[in-house]
């Protein structure tokens, strides 16, 4: 056991990264309820009115095509990048190596080259750009962090099980319903969910990809762009605090009681660490 | 084979109509025999999918590295040469973004190394059930939050007004003026990309046993020469996947300059996306290959620190 | 007499029936002869500040066409996204006068019938065909405003006001001066080079030989260590103004007035020199997939009281001279500011936005092109 000082000082120090991490959040939302539409300090007047005026047809067009572009790209990213992670993980052959290094591709490399190789293409083959090209530049990153997830769970797990459960009789349906998938289920799980939040908040692939539609992040972007409703962005921020705490405090609530939250955060972990994730 | 292994299980007695069953034992047992079908089969859409739309598009790009575009019309003139990157190696104004952007990759990833570490083994090894659960949804929440309000929340805690200096002031210390700088694409680079450093080093420090310490205690060896020689080394993997992260996103990035550095901030990222602006793709995909090549030589380097196995 | 009558009758519908013109039949040189009906919608590239609820929101309620706003701060990025996607993402944009020939000659835009919009007879006559959209009598556009790039000014913290660009090139404001991210700011200082050193002979700020070009660059870069940043978005100056980070700088009346109305205290000046400016035409794309709603919002935007709106919201002159009074009623003494129905010498002072090309007027062929203005912008940030 470490020393008590040690373990003081480093408790204090996480304290401080979490205030850190937590200051401008808290900014953020104050923000939302500045009266001038231009942000300046101290703040000069409280209300409540951009939370009405922020729930335009525009926004909501915005979020609505955020959702679906995100529930697609991690629904193409879950059956590719799984898949893959399966071919990568059990199988030997020719060129393994270099197969892992491309699919880690879309996210080690910048994001704007990601976006304008698309983008070129997209010109090049006449392809309009469309909610289906912003689906094809999300789901690039997106197959990644699925695949590095469904992949460092799978090294994990003991190939002799899919053997055993054939020497008893499975069929290939019966193994994957029975033995795979239990196994997989919470990797998939984490690696959907941070596929979607990824995809949600992407800005720079999306700015090349998208046509005229807006995602949030470019609603956002052109609402900074425009500097007259600015407290507007900070209504959407806090809105966007609001609802991904909810489902994660009470998901870890329910973890909590059943020891589970330990394997959660195993899984989230890797979830992320394995994914060069591109917030941007 | 299918017919003995439904005799072995007693199932000659079930009702023949049951085709699918049989179908499926046999196709579980042709991949069987054949591994290298279900391999295909199961690497051929996702490699399908990433050679031809992304890494065709890629090559297609740098190809375009190599072209010219006509002056008034911007179009792109297929003409064969290295005029792009005969620029880039001349000019001194884009070795010095180059070297900015470089630097301040490397400046972020060693903050975020240095903020992450303590809080992940606090996390790993000190703190109970109740409170890691807590530190962690405190440090996951925040990815959550849009990345370019995060930026600009930054913009304007840094302002010449801002709540930093307005702090500083009102305890008497003169003003910080770090607003539109170098120094605040630093901040903010290491603010946004904290959570995806703690997450693998977290990751890493707490794979290890306890064995393994209580091992080295018996051993004789104190605290700083246990953490010096058994943590570190097994946490350094953790360590590096996460520097993948924050290397990698701030090497590439252009939003978090545009909007929050100053009259010398610009990025590689800047110049390649107002290249873009003014049609000049040829020189946008030459001066995009240097974050390439960069990161190319980091993954190597990662792979060999054994990052790769981390993740 | 009846039978010739009902012969003339006949001759007459017949004739008739024939120039009846249906929804978007073109007449000989294949423009519209009329405008169709509405299609439902209408992508924008425009201006920050080009298209405020308050003009569109009645737009939309009159013909059914729910616009679609996406901004750009440059010119640069208009033409970018005009040609994104085979050029039919957008409908329109608001080009100025540096973008304008460039999308001609790219045939990103099409021809339009001026005919059809009834506002356009009343504009003034410098704007009715100007060159920067109308080639060999063909029109690719309709004027919409034009107004000048201003001098804006801290009240508390510069003094005495400034009177001249020189205020910007002033050591005095080092790091809080803040100009334009855009290679066209090179004709800027190449415009207070042509009154500050006139040995260099400059006439047009945008055909400059390399002599003149290399003076301006150099003027740029000496006032580099000066700037605090260079504004990208309108909301970065909006910013560095109101919260203290700069206190002089080039910008548009847009901020002038978003900063006024968040009561900070600036104040613009157009210097004696003159100041390089802006024409805007709204064009429309060469493949838009909604062109009667196109055609609708172009009619919609040069009415009188449209003119007028924009040009008090945005700071900016309107291309309809009957904006004028209109304007004073809604905001007195704001045609004057905005010099509506101003004189031709006060148009003439404005150094509009255009493409620089390496044909100089002069019949010369040795003035820098668009690329190397935009090469020497990136290497001059550093």
């Amino acid at each position: 056991m470490e020393q008590r000082a040690t373990r003081i000082a480093l408790g204090v120090w996480s304290a401080l990264v979490v205030l850190f991490l937590w200051l401008p959040l808290a900014l953020i939302i104050l923000y939302a309820f500045n009266k001038s539409n231009v942000q300046s300090w101290p703040i000069p007047a409280y209300t409540t009115h951009w939370f009405r005026a922020a729930w335009t047809s525009e926004v909501q067009t915005s979020l609505w095509l955020s959702v679906r572009v995100g529930l697609i790209a991690t629904g193409i990213a879950l059956v590719l990048g799984s898949a893959a992670a399966f071919g990568v993980a059990r199988f030997r052959f020719f060129g393994r190596e270099a197969v892992s290094f491309l699919l880690v591709l879309p996210i080690a490399l910048p994001g704007i080259v990601t976006g304008i190789a698309l983008n070129s293409a997209f010109v090049a083959g006449s392809i309009n750009l469309s909610m289906w090209t912003i689906v094809v530049g999300h789901a690039t990153f997106c197959v990644v962090v699925v695949y590095n997830n469904v992949l460092a769970r799978l090294r994990r797990a003991s190939p002799s099980l899919i053997e055993a459960s054939q020497d008893l009789g499975a069929d290939g349906w019966q193994t994957f319903r029975f033995v795979v998938w239990p196994v997989l289920s919470t990797a998939l799980v984490a690696g959907g969910l941070l596929a979607f939040a990824l995809s949600f908040d992407e800005v720079i692939v999306t700015t090349f990809t998208a046509g005229s539609q807006n995602t949030i992040p470019l609603l956002i972007l052109g609402y900074i762009r425009l500097g007259q409703q600015l407290p507007v962005v900070n209504v959407i921020a806090f809105t966007m605090i609001v609802f991904t705490a909810v489902p994660v405090l009470l998901a870890q609530r329910l973890m909590r009681d059943t020891g589970v939250l330990r394997r959660t955060a195993g899984n989230v972990t890797e979830a992320v660490e394995s994914a060069q994730i591109t917030a941007v | 084979m299918a017919a003995s292994l439904d005799a072995a299980q007693g199932l000659s007695h079930r009702p023949p109509g049951r085709p699918s069953r049989a179908a499926r034992l046999r196709l579980s047992g042709l991949f069987w025999r054949h591994p290298w079908a279900k391999a295909l089969l199961l690497l051929a859409p996702p490699l399908l999918a990433f050679v031809f739309v992304y890494l065709a598009s890629l090559v297609a790009l740098f190809i375009s590295s190599f072209w010219t575009i006509d002056p008034f019309t911007s179009e792109v003139r297929h003409i064969w040469n290295v005029d792009n990157y005969r620029t880039l190696w001349q000019s001194s104004a884009y070795h010095s973004i180059a070297l900015r952007t470089i630097g301040i990759a490397a400046a972020v990833t060693l903050t975020d190394a240095i903020l992450a570490f303590p809080l992940g083994y606090f996390m790993a090894r000190i703190a109970g059930g109740r409170s890691r659960a807590f530190i962690f949804v405190a440090v996951l929440l925040p990815l959550w939050s849009s990345y370019l309000i995060r930026v600009y929340i930054w913009r304007l805690i840094l302002d010449h007004n801002g709540v930093l200096n307005w702090t500083l002031r009102k305890v008497g210390l003169p003003a910080a003026n770090i607003g539109y700088s170098n120094w605040a694409v630093w901040l903010i680079f290491a603010y946004v990309w904290l959570p995806f450093m703690v997450l693998p080093v977290y990751g890493a420090l707490e794979r290890i046993p306890e064995s393994f310490i209580e091992a080295s205690r018996d051993l004789g060896a104190g605290g700083v020469t246990t953490f010096r020689r058994v943590i570190l080394p097994l946490a350094l993997p953790g360590v590096v996947a996460g520097s993948i992260f924050t290397f990698s996103l701030t090497l590439g990035d252009y939003v978090t300059p545009l909007l929050a550095g100053g009259a010398s901030s610009q990025f590689i990222g800047n110049v390649v996306y107002d290249s873009i602006g003014s049609q000049q793709i040829p020189f946008a995909a030459a001066f995009a290959a240097v974050p390439l090549a960069v990161m190319g030589v980091y993954l190597l380097i990662a792979r060999k620190l054994g990052a790769f196995e981390a993740l | 007499m009846t039978r010739i009558k009902r012969g003339h009758v006949l001759l007459a519908a017949m004739a008739a029936a024939l120039c009846v013109p249906a929804a978007g039949i073109s007449s000989g040189n294949g423009l519209p002869t009329s405008i169709g009906k509405g299609e439902g919608q209408l992508n924008l590239i425009a201006w920050e500040g080009y298209t405020q609820p308050q003009w569109v929101k009645p737009f939309q309620k009159a013909t059914g066409c729910q616009v679609h706003a996406k901004y750009a701060g440059s010119s640069d990025e208009m033409v970018t996204l005009m040609r994104q996607g085979g050029g039919s993402q957008y409908d329109g944009v608001s080009a100025s006068g540096d973008a304008s020939l460039r999308l001609i000659y790219g045939h990103d835009v099409q021809p339009v019938n001026p005919n059809l919009i009834p506002d356009w007879k009343n504009f003034i006559p410098a704007l009715k065909s100007p060159p920067h959209n109308t080639v060999k009598g063909v029109h690719y556009g309709i004027s919409l405003q034009w107004g000048p790039n201003t001098l804006l000014y801290n009240t508390k913290d510069v003094k005495p006001a400034p009177t001249s660009w020189s205020v910007i090139y002033n050591p005095k404001y080092k790091g809080k001066i803040t100009v334009p991210d855009n290679p066209i700011q090179i004709a800027d200082a190449a415009l207070y080079l042509s009154k500050a050193q006139p040995s260099l002979k400059i006439t047009d700020p945008y055909e400059l030989n390399s002599t003149q070009f290399n003076a301006a660059v150099k003027l740029l870069s000496q006032q580099k260590p000066l700037i605090k940043k260079y504004w990208a978005l309108a909301s970065d100056e909006i910013d560095l103004f109101k919260n203290g980070d700069a206190v002089v700088g080039a910008s548009w009346p847009y901020q002038t007035n978003t900063l006024i109305a968040a009561k900070a205290p600036v104040k613009d000046l157009i210097p004696k020199v003159g100041a390089t400016g802006w024409a805007d035409t709204w064009m429309m794309s060469a493949h838009a997939k909604h062109p009667n709603c196109m055609y609708k919002w172009m009619a919609w935007v040069s009415t009188p009281k449209v003119q007028a709106q924009q040009a008090i919201y945005f700071g900016e002159t309107p291309a309809n001279p009957k904006a004028c009074s209109i304007m004073n009623k809604l905001s007195p003494g704001s045609a004057a500011q905005y010099h509506c129905g101003a004189s031709a010498s006060y148009f003439k002072s404005i150094k509009f936005w255009k493409t620089p090309v390496a044909a100089c007027g002069n019949g010369q062929n040795d003035c820098m092109d668009y690329t190397k203005w935009q090469q020497a912008w990136t290497q001059l940030k550093g």
